[in-house]
């Protein structure tokens, strides 16, 4: 009975694997499950979310959308929102889906929750809280439809074969929702395999103790091959790296088969946004170190003379 | 220009935050104060008045105790506080804060509003996009760098593979990044001064607000500590460590 949306969002006509995430669990949620795609190449986005639950896409190719900060996608999904009451919006915790969740709330006067790492039924969602320690039922009240905003990897994708029929979008844009342009688009990612899907996530903090130790794993990277080099939020605050190498709560969520921390204490913050990795390996030279408590392999020393005998060890027996 | 601070008051800025029997966080008996996450919004709020001039408003929605954020704010330089304080208001949601927060700030004058990307205590990170569609102003969320331009701002926008430079033109609210600003310390002069300065305490009546446009629209049902992961093996670097990393690895599949 219940409707539940995803809204998707594409960049250069790709759609990202959370709106997947979120429609493999939709199909458990409700029997009406549909899509929102609004940015250039929209409607091409349709055939990953068909494929994965959507049976009809809301798709607004316009440029508009991309042009501008959040106000034009928030009136057309509030305008759609208006024409076929969906029960519930899933989005992902994105900054994107951020703002217009946020955004789309003040117009629905409907509840929004934020962080979900599951989704319970219409009108009930979990979290976690305190890093990652404690999990919260979340009973969702008040008018349709209930927005929740779930963190990236809190499901697996898996396609259903399904198609989609593209409905498209057509509002209008007045002048007043163009205030804030986007008039520059930087790209900062490094080259080769990206933390979101890495098997290998090579993390490094303030034990490193200076900028140029990244290059320690850079090469301990190289020589494993599948790796991504992370770090906490400690080294980005102190501008060694930039911040979309940031693992945890107000980063980016990984879970490799292998996530090797490195001079890092384990800070709650820290331990959600990785603690569901397949395998940890911790390097800290203190013994008492909190991400210790979550490793499978710990190693107690000093991490700028293990990293390169390991580099070392993989090249000669690689 | 005239600037709105957000300032939030969480309780136990550092330490571990608890949970009462009624799943709502204590914040009896503990030490609180101005969340840090708020500390570059401040600074920014400062920093842009002193270029263009005008005044610096804090607002602030929280319990009675709140009033110690709000003066750290304005021992900082901010110029005059808000502190919507009611009973009512225990156990708000988002929907609530926003409700509240942006009712407060409508009775301001502002060119522009700045908050921080998220609380430290709730993590949501969405009430400033909430209070921005409610006050009909555009959203600069995640500003990490900003600048006043031909009468509006400029900010380079941190997003999840890089960054934009957003224009746009006042009035707008904007969300600050940790990074953005090094925020300054307060002085003695500023601390005594922050006691003279005029903070309006305000009820939800006060605003004009009634209990339904307070009341939550989500309920706690149930907590539960998460499954913990077990620590496995643990040895001390003799000099075969990485020889073991690596044999780990191997069994891993991994190289
Ligand atoms: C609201 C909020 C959100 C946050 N979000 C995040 C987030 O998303 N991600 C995040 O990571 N953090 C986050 N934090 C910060 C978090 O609380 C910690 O401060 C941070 O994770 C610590 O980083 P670190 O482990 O690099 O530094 P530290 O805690 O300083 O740890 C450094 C470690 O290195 C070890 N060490 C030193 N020298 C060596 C050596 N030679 N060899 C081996 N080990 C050595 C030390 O023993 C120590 O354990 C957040 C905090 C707040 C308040
Ligand atoms: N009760 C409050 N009083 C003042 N500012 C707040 C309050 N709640 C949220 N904010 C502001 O909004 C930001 C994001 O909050 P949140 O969406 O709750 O994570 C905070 O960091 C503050 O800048």
């Amino acid at each position: 009975m219940a409707a539940i949306w995803v809204y998707a969002e594409v960049k250069d006509g790709q759609v990202g694997p959370p709106a997947l995430e979120l429609l493999t669990k939709a199909r458990d949620l409700g029997d009406t499950v549909e899509a929102v795609a609004l940015g250039s190449g929209a409607s091409g986005a349709a055939g990953p979310l068909g494929e994965h639950g959507a049976a009809r896409v809301f798709a607004g190719d316009d440029e508009v959308f991309d042009g501008h900060l959040a106000q034009p996608r928030v009136h057309a999904l509030h305008e759609l929102v208006k024409e076929h009451q969906p029960n519930m919006i899933l989005f992902a915790t994105t900054y994107e889906s951020r703002d217009l969740a946020g955004r789309l709330q003040a117009r629905t006067g409907s509840t929004l929750m934020s962080n979900a790492n599951d989704v319970l039924g219409p009108d009930r969602a979990q979290t976690q809280i305190f890093g990652g320690t404690k999990v919260v039922d979340v009973q969702l009240e008040g008018p349709d439809p209930k927005l929740v905003l779930v963190r990236p990897k809190s499901f697996a994708a898996e396609p259903s074969g399904g198609q989609a029929e593209v409905v498209p979008v057509q509002a209008q844009i007045g002048d007043d929702l163009k205030t804030a342009k986007v008039v520059e688009r930087h790209e900062e990612a490094a080259a080769g395999p990206q933390l979101g899907d890495a098997p290998v996530v090579i993390a490094g903090g303030r034990g490193l103790q200076d900028p140029k130790n990244f290059e320690l794993l850079k090469e301990l990277g190289g020589a494993i091959g599948k790796a991504a080099v992370g770090a906490t939020r400690a080294v980005v605050d102190a501008g060694w790296v930039p911040y979309n190498m940031q693992i945890g709560q107000t980063g980016i969520t990984v879970k490799p088969d292998v996530y090797i921390a490195i001079g890092i204490s384990g800070a709650t913050q820290h331990l959600v946004g990785m603690k569901e990795s397949k395998r940890i390996i911790a390097i800290n030279k203190d013994p008492d170190a909190p991400i210790f408590k979550v490793a499978d392999l710990g190693v107690v020393g000093d991490a700028l003379k293990i990293i390169p005998q390991l580099t070392e060890e993989l090249r000669s027996s690689g | 220009m005239n600037v709105v601070a957000m300032a939030k008051y969480i309780p136990n800025p550092t330490g571990t935050p608890e949970i009462g029997d009624d799943f709502l966080l204590v914040r009896e008996g503990v030490e609180g104060g101005l969340d840090p996450g708020d500390e570059p919004a401040v600074e920014a709020a400062l920093e842009l008045t002193e270029q263009s001039g005008g005044e610096v408003t804090v607002v602030s929605m929280g319990p009675a105790s709140a009033m110690d954020a709000v003066r750290k704010a304005l021992s900082l330089g901010c110029h005059k506080g808000v502190l919507v304080t009611d009973d009512a208001l225990r156990g708000a949601d988002a929907w609530v804060t926003a409700t509240v927060l942006s009712t407060a700030i409508q009775l301001q004058e502002f060119d522009l509003v700045l908050a921080a990307v998220e609380s430290t205590d709730g993590s949501t990170g969405t009430v400033p996009q909430t209070i921005a569609e409610i006050l009909g102003v555009p959203a600069l969320s995640f500003a990490r760098k900003i600048e006043l331009k031909d009468g509006g701002v400029r900010i380079e926008r941190q997003t999840e593979t890089g960054y934009e430079v957003v224009e746009s033109g006042l009035p707008a609210l904007m969300t600050v990044t940790a990074g953005a600003t090094t925020p300054r310390y307060p002085t003695l002069k500023g601390i005594m001064q922050a006691k003279q300065k005029p903070v309006e305490q305000m009820s939800v009546a006060d605003l004009g607000l009634s209990p339904d446009d307070v009341r939550p629209t989500q309920k706690v049902v149930g907590i539960e500590d998460a499954p913990v992961r077990k620590a496995g093996e643990v040895i001390e670097d003799d000099g075969s460590a990485a020889a073991r990393i690596a044999e780990f690895l191997k069994e891993a599949k991994v190289v």
